[in-house]
């Protein structure tokens, strides 16, 4: 038999590890080992209020804060019985779009891109594409200067509360971005043509894909979950719906749909399932770089996610124009007994949130089902269907490209719990 | 000076342990600084941003997260040995973080919550920080770390002088960006007084009162202003609850929340 190791899968944000093993010219199995090592949170969050789950849950990730926050917020408003005013709802829209752009961009071109053009890293990428990096930093500060005004800082934002904000900015205050929000959306726009010139390996797999769906918008804060299998739910049907099941090789759970398996959430979900709301201009954008729709190549998610970040400027540009500052910053709430539920689409895919609160608010129980763990399954069915061809590679090849299609997935370890390390064994 | 008369850049290696990547993540949000940073130093491992990786020993280690399993204890040891000076970014490398909150709690009773076949996975018992495990040369504070005290920290260790992140509370930044203070004026309860600098007071900027993410500051009174947040109307759970999230494990702080745990009124 013969091992072939790499001990870290680099530019993923976590820790975790590869192993394909082959038999003769046979794939005998993949497992993607997720050993980051376990932090508790379903756990700690019991005994805490309510009130606590917007800054609590942002701690499972650094970078996606924002998502965390904003499910827990529509659950526990859901549980409490209140919905929070159309200016809010535009805010946070606007603050969630922020953490889209900073969580896309960073993946995209620091992340990412440097698979396709054979560099280590975006640093190493940064002396032949000084430009080009220089682009991605400009956007990703665009990002982040939304959720810094909004949200009072760019990891672990403090403005956000159940019920809506602490404070509301002013107009000025969000004027302030839109010059930097316009550059940054021309910026998306030419990132894109130059990605859409990528080298993109042929591969399709017949994926179910399920994301939020809202009539009218493309999915942030949606309202129903649904597949392109026909799946069509409300929120509060998830686990009737999906279940997580535990294997003896990695800390994070796999999600399945119930009955029939294996799902992808994410950029390609949403694109292919709400394609019709994008913005005009991401939509005529997506077209014009010839981006299949549906499209079921992972390798092109990184022109997806281009897509999303026109998007996500454009949309933050609208917003900001029609701002007037809503009546009252939040929404006051009163505990009870009660269950709530909330998904909102993270980066990465939705994310999903249930709690069980006491007469006074404190939480008896929750459950966090984030969207790695979710796709940590499709991963590994994308590296068994990849293997074969990994076989004719060299190992740095093979090692390369098993690497790539798992960063298709810009997979948040620390998030699914996270450090990937690369073991092909090969058997003769 | 190397053989061939250039500068030898030093060399700078991130490492990871229990956390959320929101620290090390600091380190790409300094998107004005990054490519100067990297010209300046050698960014020799960084796992999170590069897939190459130059051998040690480190001038720099940058260490964030926290200890909870008996691989990351005799990693930390590894990393130590590697490095000639070991900074700890962050909350939970320099507490223990907010998973530290199973020290006070059964970790069996946890990983049954979590995970059905709680015999796969391996954890301690407790989240400790690097300190608890391994000399640290210098511990930047806050859950997250503020990027620019990250650059004044490296930019002191390059040019060997004391980094300059003052030990005061939150009180003396929200005096310096004038913020009415929110406790007085409001009576919003707020952990300024006894918390770290470092953050620039954002919390009562946006109207709401610290909770104390950047930990107890130099010489804290955390038990004159727990009675304080009595007074302006939090329940003795709130306090305890307050007091014990991202810096839960930290002395200061951990006394006083297990009193107001205990005697709950």
């Amino acid at each position: 038999m013969k091992t072939i190791k790499v001990d870290n899968l680099a530019r993923v944000e976590g820790e975790g590890a590869l192993r394909i093993r082959f038999k003769r010219d046979q794939v005998r199995d993949v497992e993607l080992r997720i050993f980051e090592p376990p932090r508790f949170f379903e756990a700690f969050l019991r005994g805490r209020s309510y009130a606590e789950t917007p800054d609590i849950t942002a701690r499972i990730c650094g970078i996606c804060p924002v998502a965390y926050q904003m499910s827990a917020c529509q659950a526990m408003e859901d549980a409490l019985g209140v919905q929070v005013d159309a200016g809010l709802r535009e805010l946070r829209r606007l603050i969630y779009w922020g953490e889209w752009i900073e969580s896309h961009v960073l993946h995209m071109f620091l992340l990412h891109a440097p698979d396709f053009l054979g560099f280590p890293g975006a640093l190493e990428m940064a002396k032949e594409h000084s430009d080009k990096v220089k682009l991605g930093l400009r956007l990703k500060k665009a990002g982040n200067a939304i959720i810094r005004t909004v949200g009072g800082r760019e990891v672990h934002p403090v403005n956000v509360r159940v019920g809506g904000f602490y404070r509301l900015p002013t107009r000025a205050e969000l004027a302030a971005l839109v010059p930097e929000l316009i550059a940054g959306r021309d910026g998306a726009s030419q990132a894109l043509e130059w990605m859409a010139q990528f080298p993109f390996p042929e591969f399709a797999r017949d994926y179910e894909f399920v994301a939020l769906r809202h009539p009218s918008e493309y999915p942030v804060l949606g309202d129903r979950l649904v597949s392109n299998k026909g799946l069509d739910i409300e929120i509060r049907e998830y686990d009737r719906n999906f279940a997580e099941r535990q294997v003896p090789y990695s800390n994070a759970l796999h999600s399945f749909v119930k009955g029939r398996g294996p799902y992808v959430c994410g950029p390609l979900a949403r694109f292919n399932l709400n394609f019709e709301n994008l913005s005009p201009l991401a939509k005529q954008a997506a077209i014009s770089a010839r981006i299949p729709v549906p499209c079921n190549n992972p390798f092109m998610s990184i022109l997806v996610r281009a897509v999303e970040v026109i998007h996500a400027f454009d949309e933050s540009i609208r917003i900001i124009e029609a701002y007037q500052p809503p009546a009252r910053p939040f929404v006051e709430v009163t505990p009870r007994e009660s269950i709530g539920f909330g998904c909102t689409e993270a980066p990465r895919g939705f994310l999903y949130h249930r709690y069980r609160l006491s007469e006074s608010g404190i939480i008896e129980d929750a459950k966090i089902v984030p969207p790695t763990s979710q796709n940590q399954k499709s991963i590994e069915q994308d590296l068994f269907e990849l293997a074969p061809r990994m076989m004719e590679l060299s190992h740095e090849s093979a090692t390369l490209m098993a690497e790539q299609a798992i960063r298709n997935y810009d997979p948040c370890i620390s998030c699914a719990t996270h450090f990937l390390r690369l073991t092909i064994e090969r058997e003769h | 000076m190397t053989a061939n008369g250039k500068v030898k850049r030093a060399k700078l290696a991130v490492w990871k342990f229990a956390s959320c990547d929101g620290c090390q993540l600091s380190v790409l949000d300094c998107e004005d600084e990054l490519l100067a940073l990297a010209d300046r130093v050698e960014i020799a491992k960084f796992v999170e941003a590069s897939r190459r990786e130059i051998k040690g020993p480190y001038d720099i280690s940058l260490v964030e997260g926290s200890i909870t399993t008996a691989h990351d204890a005799a990693r930390i040891r590894q990393v130590r040995a590697a490095s000639q000076c070991l900074i700890t970014i962050g909350a939970c490398a320099t507490s223990g973080g907010i998973q530290a909150l199973r020290n006070f709690k059964d970790v069996n009773q946890f990983m049954a919550i979590v995970y059905a076949s709680p015999e796969y996975i391996s954890a301690l018992a407790t989240s400790t920080a690097i300190a608890d495990h391994v000399r640290v040369d210098f511990e930047l504070r806050g859950c997250p770390i503020n990027k620019h005290q990250l650059l004044e920290v490296i930019a002191a260790f390059l040019n060997g002088r004391k980094p300059h992140t003052p030990a005061h509370s939150v009180c003396v930044e929200c005096k310096a960006r004038a913020t009415v203070c929110v406790m007085v004026a409001r009576g919003v309860p707020c952990l300024g007084p006894i918390t770290h600098a470092g953050c620039g007071a954002i919390c009562p900027a946006y109207g709401r009162g610290c909770y104390g993410c950047f930990g107890p500051s130099e010489s804290p009174n955390t038990a004159s202003l727990s009675q304080a947040w009595i007074k302006v109307g939090a329940s003795r759970p709130e306090v305890a609850r307050v007091l014990s999230t991202f810096n839960a494990n930290a002395e200061k702080f951990r006394k006083t929340a297990v009193e107001y745990e205990d005697h709950k009124g």
